[in-house]
């Protein structure tokens, strides 16, 4: 029974793939997207601009303190209502790369705050104009620490596309879900899925941790 | 959107939002206390002299760690069955909120002994403390302040994360607001209470970190 089985579920293999190119797309475009508004929302944050950041901090709390489902739930169901009628897909890139930015928001905030102030002292000197100063001094600092969480939250955005296929997303997950009903030998079906998610996780992963270890070396030897 | 917003309904349903709040504390609760044991073996294994005993448990966080929650929750939900093992939902859903977050405090843990220098241990053996006395007021008291953050950050993303349970029908908060949007087509009013309810507990975990590192670095000074 078991052989018969596995040799279904090698025959919808390529149904699994076409699931797993749905999340990369999800993913992927969420993570562009998270990438630049996080970047921007970061910038604005670590401003000196009270009114803007405490809107950013209030919006990245809300985020935070919600579970990624209710955000999809939210972005599927009541926009609609409000005159906004989406599709499954779009609805998941917005909730995630909503999702995605606050968190790359609070990285990119943290990561400029950490640049000593007298750097930026010493480019207001030099005469350098504000967006010299971020463009030239501040960021490429700041991305040494930047760069591994932001890995690490790649990760993340990755593993959270999962829950996308709540509101019927086909992504690799979804197409698991459907093919238990048919095959039913759920260690099998989702233990393949937990594979085709591992070979694209884990070695980010380990590039974070990496990366992480070699900017700590570099950051000592300065 | 909000001028239909429908506050009768959210009164008629308040009895069911509070017990689904128990749930989700429960059950929050149950893996939580769970996921500290898991994590404290992983961890001690992880740390073990063994090779062999050090691998599995590099291969149990590491497959957590690379793998989403989602596919983990359906993998021992469908899988479980077909090995012949009939748990109620919610035990299988504590089950895999445990072994995923434990994998998490397995790394928190060891971040947190392994950042105590060895040199404070030796000059614990060198003040002649014992064993007991070394763990109650070196060890324990420096890797407790170091992790308590991250480790009521990790709850915080727990109690997120039950709400996936709602996806294999365990009735807690999501699922709460998922049977006011079925019930009543009313998912503005079912999700945004649910939203709030998770927020409480969000507001509630966040103030106690930051109180606890206060408490925590007051406590060292002295």
């Amino acid at each position: 029974m078991w052989s018969f089985y596995f040799n279904e579920l090698m025959r919808s293999l390529p149904f699994f793939l076409k699931g797993l190119w749905m999340t990369v797309a999800v993913a992927g475009l969420s993570l562009i997207a998270a990438t630049i508004i996080g970047f921007i929302l970061g910038i604005v944050r670590a401003s000196k601009n009270k009114i803007l950041r405490s809107i950013i901090g209030a919006w990245v709390d809300l985020i935070r303190g919600t579970p990624f489902l209710v955000q999809v739930f939210i972005v599927f169901f009541i926009l609609p209502s409000a005159g906004i009628e989406l599709e499954a897909f779009p609805a998941a890139v917005i909730a995630l790369s909503n999702m995605g930015a606050s968190f790359i928001c609070e990285i990119v905030a943290s990561g400029i705050l950490a640049v000593p102030q007298g750097q930026r002292e010493a480019a207001t000197a030099s005469g350098l104009s504000s967006f010299q100063q971020l463009r030239f001094i501040v960021l490429p600092q700041a991305m040494r620490s930047i760069i591994p969480p932001l890995v690490g939250q790649y990760v993340l955005i990755i593993k959270d596309s999962s829950v996308v296929s709540a509101i019927g997303v086909v992504d690799v997950t979804r197409v698991g879900w459907l093919t238990v009903q048919r095959i039913p030998e759920g260690l099998m079906v989702f233990g393949l899925v937990g594979i085709l998610y591992f070979a694209i996780c884990y070695p980010l992963i380990n590039l974070s941790n990496y990366m992480e270890r070699r900017m700590t070396v570099t950051a000592t030897r300065l | 959107m909000l001028e239909a917003f429908n506050f009768r309904v959210i009164l008629e349903y308040m009895p069911l939002y509070l017990q689904c709040f128990l749930a989700t504390l429960w059950l929050s609760a149950l893996s939580l206390i769970g996921a500290i044991l898991v994590g404290i073996i992983a961890c001690a294994m992880r740390l073990s002299q063994s090779k062999a005993i050090s691998r599995t448990a590099g291969v149990y966080i590491e497959s957590i760690r690379s793998t989403p929650l989602l596919v983990q929750l359906y993998f021992f939900y469908f899988g479980l069955p077909s090995l012949g093992v009939m748990l109620p939902e919610w035990v299988t859903g504590v089950f895999a909120l445990t072994l995923n977050s434990g994998a998490y405090y397995a790394e928190i843990i060891r971040a947190g002994i392994q950042g105590i220098a060895f040199g404070q241990i030796e000059a614990g053996i060198a003040s002649g403390l014992n064993y007991f006395q070394r763990m109650r007021y070196i060890i324990l008291p420096q890797a407790l302040g170091m992790t308590i953050r991250p480790m009521l950050g990790q709850a915080i993303v727990l109690v997120k994360d039950s709400s996936l349970l709602s996806l294999i029908s365990i009735m807690e908060l999501t699922r709460a607001g998922q049977l006011l949007t079925s019930d009543r087509f009313m998912p503005t009013e079912g999700f945004l209470t649910t939203a709030a309810f998770y927020l409480i507990l969000y507001y509630l975990l966040k103030t106690f970190s930051s109180w606890s590192e206060k408490r925590l670095i007051f406590m060292e000074a002295h």
